[in-house]
């Protein structure tokens, strides 16, 4: 994965919402914006985003993915920092499009996109310098570092942050390398190994008892609390900026 | 909906098969970071150097190749090229029949099981005994290896005394040490009538015509010790420039292999046995083993001909630990062998077209390589190869009315409104085949498309 150097850093920033906060989860938008302009940002909501084109990209139809890649890298075109509340649509801008548009004409506008885009706990701490997150939150919590951000400094960012939260306790568990099963369309095509892989990271969280699972990724909650919810021992998931979020509306 | 066939095998998977498997690839990753971390500060910038090493090694094989074989020739060594696994396999046993030779003992070689040497020999009359004690259980069982480092990761030892009980090698015990003597008995006599000792080889050093093999039994050296015979079978891609590199490498395989600082022997080959150096075999050959590589190196996935074989992707890969290694139906099981064994296929690459699906793109297994092979963007790459050459993907859905949709915006939003529907309709009802596989473990959340460009739109409008 492309580590993040000398990418714009500006204030005035562009959201991409994602597709599955499009979908489901509208309050991890709503702290994303929240989150951001707490942090001194203006920021724009494109309204004609839809989504990052991964599906499509880990599916091999890459003619599907660079269309969609083409329709975003329209939307996001300009010049301010683009911020995306997901590991996984970030390294798919920056890594996995470049990638697929290797030999295409237009490679040019998809790099610059590329160099544009932040994961935003990497912007918030490595773009923005933001060391410590002010507020309070009184919660044990195991933070499960989704698998996107490999090799970024993402992982560490939002643990920074997480961590100098008044009352946060982030509790380490088993096995806390490893994938929790989504994969994207993997999930359907491989649902054994997926949902094994789900339920292995479940046993693992479990049993250090956290109130809430949280993640750089609503893919990942999604798909461990889709599982966690199926067995009939649900559990709280959140992402990261909900709990930055949180924080904030314990500000003093 | 068909399935695909590494998930229909992890699901048919005796429990514990998959508990052993997933335990001894568990705790090889642990050891494996246990190992790196003690000794240096900066392990990753070491991977990424051997990784670079490596890279040159194989995009100048031309030259490498060359000066290797040149440098072998004046140690004394004869070389030969194999193409195919055929031409491999026959080179083999020309030499043998060319020197009377009936009985060989071979250490582990990955290109061996490659090129199905055994069953080739076996239909020549020439009997060949595999030394490493992993690898002879293999053979006795008539089974596969699924592990590249631990050929029987998916056996116990009551599964081994039963074999050995069988095969004559004393009564039933499955005290582990009785075994590894038991065999040890066997071996020493294997060893001392054999003609020929084959072998393979971690590396080939070009500038000197070095071959060096790291083992753990020590089994590879009794293969030459009595043998007349040296045979090593190398796949093209092993050449290193000098002997220098060879302080990265070997510092980095043990570890990743087996979180050993160094495997228990490794062994520097310079030649065959001569009046200044007169231990050894008398004859030594080296075959170069092609077998689909050059046109893997002509190819967008050349970066796997770097993999050194420790086996580190598959401890450390989710998939590996739930499917075991014989899910993979090749010899290159886990992430490594899901990108190298379809390209090995070459022209039936159709057949294993299904192995680079099998992974959720983690990248656990690049961050853990230790001559960084960008792994997951191989398998994306010969994802797109398959769906290229319209091959088949057993519930993949397809993505063109998906591509369509996320690029219109107008009906992106329409869909993103409507989709609150589905919460009329108990999901399970919808007719929507690629949903059914996530229900059956899963739920899924309420939807609420649009709520939030709803909210963006009033908090502009104030």
């Amino acid at each position: 994965m492309t580590p993040t150097i000398s990418k714009p850093n500006g204030r005035k920033i562009q959201l991409m919402a994602t597709c599955l906060c499009d979908a489901f989860f509208d309050n991890v938008a709503k702290a994303t914006v929240e989150v951001l302009e707490h942090a001194g940002c203006e920021v724009e909501f494109p309204e004609n985003q839809t989504c990052c084109g991964q599906p499509a990209f880990n599916c091999g139809d890459w003619t599907a993915s660079r269309q969609v890649m083409r329709h975003t890298a329209n939307v996001f075109k300009g010049d301010k920092p683009v911020i995306v509340p997901s590991g996984s649509c970030a390294a798919m801008l920056f890594h996995g499009a470049p990638l697929e548009f290797e030999k295409e004409s237009d490679l040019g506008t998809i790099n610059d996109l590329a160099g544009r885009t932040w994961e935003i706990a990497d912007y918030l701490v490595n773009g923005l310098g933001i060391q410590k997150w002010p507020g309070r939150f009184q919660a044990r919590i195991a933070f499960h570092r989704a698998c996107h951000t490999r090799g970024t400094p993402s992982g560490a960012a939002a643990m920074q942050l997480l961590e100098s939260i008044e009352g946060i306790e982030v509790i380490p568990f088993g096995e806390a390398e490893q994938c929790c099963g989504f994969g994207g369309t993997f999930s359907v095509s491989f649902p054994h190994v997926s949902s094994s892989m789900g339920c292995l990271k479940l046993e693992h969280i479990t049993a250090v008892d956290p109130d809430f699972v949280v993640s750089g990724d609503m893919s990942c909650m999604m798909h461990l609390g889709g599982l966690a919810e199926r067995e009939g021992k649900p559990i709280k998931t959140l992402h990261f900026v909900q709990i930055l979020q949180a924080a904030l509306q314990n500000h003093a | 909906m068909p399935e695909q066939k590494v998930d229909s095998y992890a699901r048919r998977l005796d429990r514990p098969v998959q508990q052993a498997v997933h335990d001894n690839s568990a705790a090889g990753t642990e050891k494996r970071y246990g190992s790196l971390a003690k000794d240096f500060t900066d392990a990753d910038s070491l991977r990424r150097l051997a990784g670079a090493i490596r890279q040159h090694s194989i995009e100048n094989l031309d030259i490498y190749l060359e000066q290797a074989e040149a440098s072998l020739n004046r140690n004394g060594a004869h070389v030969h090229y194999a193409v195919t696994a055929d031409d491999a396999c026959r080179a083999v046993s020309d030499i043998l029949k060319k020197a009377g030779a009936k009985k060989i003992v071979k250490s582990k070689s990955m290109i061996s099981e490659e090129i199905h040497l055994n069953d080739h020999l076996a239909t020549q009359g020439i009997e060949s005994v595999e030394t490493d004690l992993g690898e002879y259980i293999i053979q006795i069982d008539g089974d596969h290896p699924s592990h590249i480092v631990k050929p029987i990761i998916h056996k116990n030892r009551r599964d081994i005394a039963r074999s050995f009980e069988r095969e004559g090698l004393g009564d039933y015990n499955d005290d582990p040490q009785t075994i590894t003597r038991r065999a040890r008995d066997f071996m020493r006599g294997k060893y001392l009538g054999a003609d020929a000792g084959i072998t393979g080889a971690n590396f080939v050093v070009a500038d000197t015509g070095r071959l060096v093999l790291v083992t753990n039994e020590g089994n590879s050296r009794f293969c030459l010790a009595a043998p007349r015979i040296h045979i090593a079978l190398v796949g093209i891609e092993k050449v290193i420039p000098s002997d220098s590199e060879l302080t990265v490498l070997l510092n980095l395989l043990g570890r990743s292999a087996t979180g050993q600082q160094l495997t228990v022997y490794t062994e520097f080959i310079n030649g065959p046995a001569r009046k200044d150096r007169p231990s050894g075999p008398e004859e030594m050959h080296v075959i170069f083993v092609d077998n689909q590589r050059s046109e893997i190196l002509a190819s967008n996935c050349r970066e796997i001909l770097r993999c050194i074989r420790c086996g580190a992707c598959l401890n450390v890969c989710p998939i590996y630990r739930q499917a075991s290694g014989h899910a993979y139906r090749s010899v290159y099981p886990g992430p490594i062998g899901a990108v190298l064994s379809p390209l090995l296929a070459g022209k039936n690459f159709k057949q294993l077209a299904d192995l680079p699906k099998a992974s959720s793109l983690c990248g656990a297994c690049n961050e853990v390589c230790p001559v960084d092979i960008p792994i997951p963007d191989l398998l994306l790459r010969l994802r797109n190869k398959a769906h290229e050459e319209h091959l088949p993907s057993p519930g993949t859905p397809p993505m063109a009315g998906f591509g369509i949709l996320a690029s219109s915006p107008s009906i992106w939003k329409i869909a993103m409104k409507t989709g609150g529907l589905s919460s009329l309709v108990p999901l399970e009802k919808l007719p929507l085949p690629y949903l059914s596989p996530w229900l059956k473990t899963r739920t899924l959340p309420g939807w609420r498309g649009g709520q939030f460009r709803s909210w963006m739109k009033s908090r502009n409008k104030k």
